[in-house]
């Protein structure tokens, strides 16, 4: 494409920003600059599904590695066998246990989202209210747990919740209760542990979303004689919508999947769905199994939310 | 408008006990002299000698510290290209299908990525021969892959936000693509670059799902450890591991803070 050297800036918005790409020809540096990063992920990231949906299709065997060949060749004959076997994906469907555990994961993470919103919005509000320099201090203090260790923090709920742990030890000496309540290993430890690993995330976007708030608006709506719950209610919620929309988005994505936080702090009867391909995985050996758990998470919990954050984008795009 | 304002002090003070209380008390009790976690037996430095005493942690912490060296650096390199691919390379066949490769990894549930990485590993070495068996190297290429996206994104939103001007007047003076990025782009993103290196160091550091999956005998990487002991318990052995990478942390981020601060100040009194 020939473009008059009068109007290079219109060449400049029609390529967007692509200022590298300078030469003609095969332009070596660009190429492997979109190759290297291309290369390595569709080996290490793509090709892995592929791998993962053929051995969902392959039948669980006595074996190194524990599955049996999809392509049997028969030499004498000289021809091959394919062999394909949805018997994982019937018994996903047969077994409710598998049902179940979808279900209790995803009924787990909204709850724990809910309550990581309830719990998030005063912090990022009071951030977002504060003085410019208190800011600092206070989403440094927000940041800092991130930065610890995940399975620290959450090991650090374990002394806290358990039978004669601090939380029970202190509910007894002030009389409130006069028998050790039961946290640890209930669906409620699992809630704690959510909320508190994924805290963050969810303050730093409603940070930001209040942070841009025009406080005269809050004015606005006193002098027309707005009650301060309602102008919370009418002006500041309403604004604030993107931020909770992607607030929830970062708690409920990991928080579905999670294994640490059930395998640590939940029941041998709290349900999730990670821990259920991990103990396929890991206790029954069965890889077939754990690869049909893998493929039906990734179409019914992982799709979904790739596609709403998709379409979000592209209205950010638009906007 | 005073009476809201004392609630919300309220409940904010609440949320941040809530994040610190855990921790602190994690801190106290690593100093405990009891073997019992609750009852305090008065204060002791016995559980951080017992700690370094404790062979398989050190070992597992080297492990870990080597393949989140590695994985850190890769991720950076990776993840610098995968960013100048989503906002630089403006548009070329495919490109839909990589920023979505790009991205994935952020959502994707870890038991999946580790499960996926593992079968692949194992089909590798049935068909190629490589990698044979699994280890250290099996695990950096799994943390790279997953953190680099952490990279990329941090990338794209810093050349998304950068003065482009600089680079407009560097290329009219000349200058070619290779130079434009070595002297003009790079110290630009270089905070980015930091950032990314941090974030991933940290992620690389702390991650056990995908390291259970594609890491062999003999080569368990520290969260693998502390989860096998944790697992039976609480133990004032791990207390004191937790506290020492709690202060380690706590002195970077209050470092960064202070950085921060006076570069505001700076640049405020230069306006």
């Amino acid at each position: 494409m020939s473009i008059p050297s009068g109007s290079a800036w219109i060449d400049k918005s029609a390529s967007g920003m692509a200022r590298y790409n300078l030469s003609r020809g095969v332009n070596w540096g660009r190429f492997s600059v979109i190759a290297v990063p291309g290369l390595w992920l569709g080996i290490f990231f793509f090709i892995p599904f592929l791998v993962v949906f053929k051995i969902s299709l392959s039948e669980s065997a006595i074996a190194v590695p524990p599955y049996s060949a999809m392509l049997e060749w028969d030499l004498e004959e000289a021809y091959a066998t394919f062999k394909l076997n949805f018997g994982n994906y019937l018994y996903l469907f047969e077994d409710t246990f598998y049902l179940d555990a979808y279900i209790s994961s995803v009924k787990i993470a909204s709850i724990s989202t809910f309550f990581t919103l309830i719990v998030g919005f005063p912090i990022a509000y009071l951030i977002a209210r504060s003085k410019p320099s208190m800011r600092v201090v206070l989403l440094s203090l927000v940041i800092l747990p991130f930065w610890t260790s995940f399975l620290l923090r959450v090991y650090a709920w374990m002394g806290f919740l358990k039978k004669n742990g601090i939380v029970n030890e202190f509910l007894l000496s002030t009389g409130i209760i006069d028998q050790p309540l039961v946290m640890l290993q209930t669906d409620f430890a699992v809630y704690i542990g959510i909320v508190y690993t994924y805290l963050p995330f969810m303050i730093l976007p409603l940070y930001t979303a209040l942070e841009k708030m025009d406080l005269t608006l809050l004015e606005a709506a006193e002098d027309l004689g707005s009650r301060p719950y309602q102008s919370f209610f009418l002006v500041t919620l309403p604004l604030a919508v993107p931020g909770i929309i992607a607030g929830c988005l970062l708690v409920f994505i990991p928080a579905v999947g999670e294994f640490v936080i059930p395998a640590l702090l939940g029941g041998s009867d709290t349900l999730m769905i990670g821990r259920v391909l991990w103990d396929e995985f890991f206790l029954n050996r069965d890889w077939p199994m754990a690869s049909a758990v893998a493929i039906v998470m990734l179409v019914v919990l992982v799709l979904p939310v790739m596609l709403i954050r998709n379409a979000q984008g592209k209205e950010e795009a638009h906007s | 408008m005073k009476r809201r304002s004392l609630f919300l002090t309220i409940t904010a003070s609440m949320g941040f006990v809530f994040l610190y209380a855990p921790i602190i008390a994690l801190i106290v009790y690593s100093f405990n002299k009891s073997k019992l976690v609750t009852v305090w037996g008065g204060w002791s430095l016995k559980w951080y000698s017992e700690l370094f005493k404790n062979q398989q942690i050190i070992d597992a912490a080297l492990v870990s510290l080597k393949i989140a060296l590695v994985s850190a650096s890769l991720a950076v390199v990776l993840g610098t290209m995968a960013g100048f691919v989503l906002s630089r390379m403006g548009r070329f066949r495919g490109k839909m299908i990589l920023s979505g490769w790009i991205t994935a990894p952020l959502i994707m549930p870890e038991v999946i990525t580790g499960l996926s990485l593992l079968l692949l590993f194992v089909a590798m070495e049935g068909m190629f021969g490589w990698p044979a068996g699994r280890g250290t190297g099996t695990v950096i290429i799994a943390h790279t892959t997953f953190c680099m996206a952490y990279v990329a994104v941090i990338v794209q939103s810093r050349l998304a936000s950068m003065d482009e001007t600089l680079e407009e007047a560097a290329m009219d003076l000349g200058a070619k693509p290779s130079t434009l990025f070595f002297l003009v782009t790079l110290p630009l993103i270089a905070p980015a670059l930091i950032s990314g290196w941090l974030l991933s160091f940290t992620l690389s550091l702390d991650d056990l799902v995908i390291a259970s999956f594609v890491s062999g005998p003999g080569n368990s990487t520290l969260p693998m450890v502390i989860f096998s002991k944790v697992r039976l318990g609480v133990t004032p052995e791990v207390n004191a591991l937790a506290t020492i990478m709690i202060a380690i942390v706590a002195i970077g981020v209050l470092a960064a803070m202070y950085q921060m601060r006076r570069q505001t100040k700076l640049s405020s009194n230069q306006e």
